[in-house]
């Protein structure tokens, strides 16, 4: 599959080595190249230099044909407008969404974006080890 | 009527005065404290500080009963997801988001956004309408109808020039509804009406056949 994801930080730079390992075509986005350090040394796929709310460089990285698009950087926000540039103007079939702040993640669930909020779930698992 | 304004930035400072002035009870909301601060010196306590992206903000601001919501922020991302946040959340009856990015414009539509304002497009058109060789200008877009009202001027070198307004291959959907000449009355314009060089016409047309409307009246 064809996958597309947003922000090379450290969970966009290692989720793109997994699933190139897995043998997906990977594209990666970051407004800083310095941030493709974190890519494996062995990565095949493409990484490119670029704003993922343009949707010029969205479709340089082949939104296109994309059956997934991820959402990683570090704002919600700008998350959030790319996955919905994503699953509104290009069609991507699977879209997935980063959204720290768990209030917004929930509002952006109910309208139909598959969001995970990662403040959510680690205070969560937090809990159930400590309560355990 | 009760108006929340987020981003309190030059267009949000001047615009909540603009409001004020006009006997509407606004607020803005504004992350940086100082220029809170400076806000409320200025205007008296109408800005709260907080993340105009933030439920909890906007609930405190009393987003609930507002008539209107405006996001001025500087960042296209930010003003999207505070805006959906106040018609989703709160249910605002009216959301308006400034853009920088013209291209956004679409999207937001597609989001549930009622206005967008794209600052960008209309410093571009201010302008555009001040280089002489410009031929046609954008006045104003007619939303949810796929029209605009433009203006045209006449070059002398115009194969539209002595032409009357029959004979010109006009684009079907565009309409000349006035023609402003130098030293006369404006006149609405009819088939017999013969065109001068540097007559202003007023056109109505939708930007699909804005080429050709110019095409004709440029002629070529």
């Amino acid at each position: 599959m064809k996958i597309v994801i947003m922000g090379c930080g450290r969970a966009g730079g290692r989720l793109a080595g997994l699933l190139d390992a897995d043998g997906h075509q990977v594209a990666i986005l970051d407004t800083d190249s310095y941030s493709f350090r974190r890519l494996p040394s062995d990565f095949h796929g493409t990484a490119l230099v670029g704003n993922g709310l343009d949707e010029s460089v969205l479709k340089r990285a082949g939104i296109d044909e994309a059956g997934a698009f991820v959402a990683l950087t570090q704002g919600d926000n700008r998350n959030v407008m790319a996955a919905q540039i994503a699953k509104h103007i290009f069609n991507v079939p699977r879209v997935i969404c980063r959204i720290y702040d768990p209030l917004r993640q929930e509002l952006y669930s109910t309208l139909g974006i598959e969001t995970f909020s990662p403040t959510k779930i680690f205070a969560e698992m937090l809990r159930e080890k400590l309560e355990s | 009527m009760y108006i929340v304004v987020v981003g309190g930035g030059r267009v949000g400072y001047y615009l909540t005065k603009a409001l004020l002035d006009e006997g509407h009870e606004v607020v803005i909301v504004e992350k940086q404290a100082a220029i809170c601060d400076a806000i409320n010196d200025e205007l008296g306590g109408v800005c709260v500080r907080g993340d105009g992206c933030e439920t909890a903000v906007l609930a405190e601001v009393g987003t609930d009963r507002a008539d209107m919501f405006i996001a001025v922020s500087g960042e296209d991302e930010d003003n999207l997801v505070s805006c959906q946040l106040a018609k989703h959340k709160f249910k605002v009856p009216r959301t308006v988001a400034r853009i920088v990015n013209p291209k956004n414009e679409v999207l937001f539509k597609k989001l549930g956004i009622d206005v967008t304002v794209s600052s960008t497009d209309i410093i571009l058109e201010n302008i555009e309408a001040e280089v002489p060789t410009h031929l046609l200008t954008h006045l104003m877009t007619i939303r949810d109808r796929g029209l605009e009202i433009v203006e045209i001027k006449i070059p002398t070198n115009s194969s539209a020039v002595g032409k009357a307004i029959k004979e010109l291959k006009l684009p079907a959907g565009s309409v000349l509804p006035l023609i402003i000449r130098k030293g006369s009355r404006p006149v609405v314009p009819e088939a017999e009406t013969i065109l001068q060089a540097g007559d202003q016409i007023i056109a109505v047309t939708s930007p699909e056949s804005e080429e050709a409307l110019r095409t004709a009246l440029r002629g070529s």
